[in-house]
């Protein structure tokens, strides 16, 4: 990777803090969408003449619907527990990759606009006019944060960067600065049913590959099925499951637990995609559009259960959001959630994720397993940003670190940790997570992939690492670019449930 | 009489302002779960976590633990110097609050240190200078300089305490007295009137704002409770 034209940070031999490198990330912008992808999202094709007042008009708006933002705008009190905490100040020392300092690009505008002080005093408490230069600012660095919540973690507010940067890229849809990636994907969602724009017929060819493939691998006929009305478990996952290296290898795992346990699924191919991009541009309504898609094939299909595969910002939608904007869960009255609540079948959590699921059969012992097949692997697990600090697994604080490890430990011998600082609560974003995953950022995925890297490269010095485990598809799809990058096989990245495919009995080998 | 309109003023600023600030708060939805996980999956978890948020600083601590040494010693002392000031409000004294007085005179020692090592961050560390506003810093000043009047008049330059405490009684019962004509009581008495009127409009927010953070103080229950907003319900009418 001599070829790029920026430098990768270098490991660290002791946990310093970056000096300070002003501006040195100014220049990253990912592509602005073009006008027929906004039309499409209902967005102004370009930026709208009197953009300044009706991005403080949506801002205003934002304030009176969001207990967040408000509140968040008011409490910082720069006392500086964030400043060292994310991953794209790490690798790239520019300050305003610091978590305060990127809220404080908004923060400033909200005290100009809609606080007293900085009305009389701008200068004293650090308020701005909207300029066109503050507008870029906004532009370039909301899009170098990837909503991970580290930041939060630490705040002794709670102050949560996402809430800020999902709000400010919000105001800048409105008066028609989007980004393209984002906004491509979540129309061709809209139009096609997954992010990949894989269309139906497409999908079944897919599948019925894979089965080939199982089959001619294991011997046995593993069935992969598409829109299979009565069918009990409605599985949606991430569309790079579908073709994409490593995320494949998951799917078939998938389809081996369900055939393992004797239990009828199947996908759907008008809700073929988890990930949902509204949640990166702060987007209820779009979030709710591509949500609700879940809800009318769940109730087509007349399915009991509804599953979630490996993905990390899907899980938070569909753990945390799903019920509330669709009712895909308890408690929604409208007639099409009340029909769902009666046909899903209670005694299971809606929805479960996949390794909720898997976990519950291991404990039931209706999964046996070969662990030995998986002693050519030492094993590591990053931890997901958006499934370690927005959702949980399991009905305790915390399953969501614990059932994904357990599965990996039921399904394989060697497991090793990373250090404690970058598991768990305090694990460090891929670098490519809340819609940066574009190649047009790459310099920006690839530092900010950093401290993972240090993380692992210990382990696999120490440990003779070769296996790091994830469950997410933009994790996933992240390091296997990345991993190059920082002289790592692209390999080494893979999902819980490739480890469970290559371990799981199917029960009826000939 | 200067100071008695002034503390009028600027306690009806500092109850009303405030008041507002709750209420704004407390009336803008949360559209969405949003805890911070692992969240407590009960109420009473959540009043635990809250419990230790704002009495010993858990996130801070977990973040840094200098910012959370100084900023700590800072409040808890400042929580001991207002209850010894209750003394000044409340005739016949409680009896608790003689029992604290001792520790809140020392504690005005511990806040001022708390204080100045919060503000020698703000020039010793560069991000944390990065991130200061003029206003970080006279909030400081602010802050320091009441603590360091007020331990001037208790222990260098003395005022007659029983007649300000009639003074502040008499503003209680509307019966306006004279009050000792001292200028170390009068800088200490002028600057909080002063962080009074500025509290409602300034981050000092951030003590009402703790408990409405939506990332602390939700129960992680989305699964089985929908967090619907009345305008989120509107769009689901459409």
């Amino acid at each position: 990777m001599a070829d790029q034209a920026f430098k990768i940070p270098e490991y660290r031999e002791y946990p310093t803090i970056p000096a300070l490198v002003p501006g040195s990330m100014a220049h990253s912008k990912p592509y602005i969408a073009n006008e027929k992808v906004q039309a499409d999202m209902g967005f102004p094709g370009k930026l709208v003449d009197n953009w300044e007042e009706k991005a403080i008009a949506k801002f205003g708006e934002l304030l009176g619907k969001y207990r967040s933002l408000k509140v968040f705008m008011d409490s910082c009190v720069h006392c500086g527990a964030c400043t060292d905490k994310c991953h794209y100040f790490i690798s790239t020392g520019d300050p305003k990759n610091m978590p305060v300092a990127r809220q404080d690009l908004m923060r400033s505008v909200y005290r100009r606009y809609f606080t007293l002080p900085g009305k009389l005093f701008p200068k004293l408490v650090g308020a701005r006019d909207l300029t066109k230069d503050v507008l870029d600012e906004w532009y370039s660095y909301f899009w170098q944060c990837s909503e991970c919540r580290r930041c939060s973690v630490f705040c002794p507010y709670g102050i949560d960067t996402a809430e800020v940067t999902m709000a400010a890229r919000h105001i800048m849809d409105t008066v028609g600065h989007s980004q393209k990636y984002c906004n491509e994907i979540i129309v061709k969602l809209n139009k096609i049913g997954n992010n990949l724009g894989l269309p139906g017929p497409a999908l079944e060819n897919t599948l019925e590959g894979l089965e080939e493939d199982v089959k001619e691998e294991s011997g046995v006929d593993v069935k992969y099925p598409l829109n299979v009305k009565g069918a009990e478990v409605l599985l949606v996952t991430p569309s790079a499951d579908f073709f994409a290296e490593p995320h494949i290898e998951s799917l078939i795992g998938y389809g081996k637990v369900f055939h393992a346990a004797g239990i009828s699924w199947t996908l759907s191919s008008y809700a073929s995609e988890a990930g949902n991009f509204g949640l990166f541009n702060g987007s209820y309504e779009h979030m709710r559009q591509v949500a609700i898609r879940v809800r009318d094939a769940a109730l087509e299909l007349g399915v009991k259960r509804i599953v979630v595969g490996e993905c990390g910002h899907a899980w938070r939608v569909a753990y945390a959001f799903w019920n509330t904007l669709t009712g895909l869960g308890a408690g929604a009255k409208d007639p099409f959630a009340i029909e769902l609540q009666n046909q899903l079948d209670p005694r299971y959590m809606q929805p479960s994720h996949i390794c909720e699921f898997t976990w519950d059969l291991i404990q039931q012992g209706r999964l046996k397993f070969d662990k030995e097949a998986n002693d050519h692997r030492i094993i590591t697990f990053h931890d997901s940003c958006n499934v370690a600090r927005a959702s949980r697994m399991g009905n305790y604080p915390g399953g969501q670190f614990e059932i994904p490890r357990n599965v990996i430990k039921a399904v394989a011998n060697n497991y090793v940790e990373m250090a404690p600082d970058t598991i768990c609560e305090s694990t460090f974003c891929c670098g490519g997570g809340g819609g940066v995953l574009t190649d047009d950022l790459i310099e920006l995925r690839v530092k900010g992939a950093f401290p993972r890297m240090e993380a692992l490269q210990q382990v696999v010095d120490a440990n003779g690492v070769n296996y790091m485990a994830t469950i997410c598809a933009i994790c996933k799809a992240q390091f296997t670019k990345v991993l190059p990058y920082y002289n790592f096989d692209m390999r080494l990245v893979g999902g819980v449930h490739q480890l469970v495919s290559t371990a799981i009995r199917l029960g009826d080998e000939q | 009489m200067f100071f008695a309109i002034l503390f009028y003023l600027a306690f009806a600023i500092f109850i009303a302002g405030v008041a507002y600030k709750i209420y704004d708060y407390a009336r803008t939805p949360a559209p969405l779960s949003i805890p911070t996980t692992p969240a407590p999956i009960t109420k009473g978890g959540v009043a635990f976590r809250m419990f230790r948020e704002v009495l010993f600083f858990e996130s801070l601590f977990k973040g840094n633990l200098w910012i959370w040494l100084f900023g700590w010693l800072f409040h808890m002392a400042l929580f001991l110097v207002l209850i010894r000031h209750l003394r000044y409000f409340t005739e016949p004294v409680w009896g608790w609050v003689a029992f604290l007085q001792p520790f809140g005179m020392y504690a005005g020692f511990a806040m001022a240190a708390g204080l100045a090592g919060l503000w020698g961050r703000r020039f010793l560390v560069e991000r944390i200078r990065y991130i200061s506003t003029p206003s970080d810093h006279l909030m400081l000043a602010l802050l320091l300089l009441i603590a360091l009047s007020g331990l001037g008049i208790k222990f260098l330059m003395h005022t007659d305490i029983i007649a300000v405490k009639v003074f502040f009684l008499g503003l209680m019962m509307f019966d306006i007295q004279p009050l000792p004509s001292h200028i170390g009581l009068y800088v200490h008495l002028l600057l909080v009137a002063l962080l009074m009127i500025i509290f409602p409009f300034s981050k000092l927010l951030h003590a009402p704002g703790v408990f409405f953070s939506p990332t602390r103080n939700q129960t992680d229950n989305p699964r089985e409770v929908r967090h619907l907003a009345p305008w989120a319900a509107q769009i689901e009418k459409n």
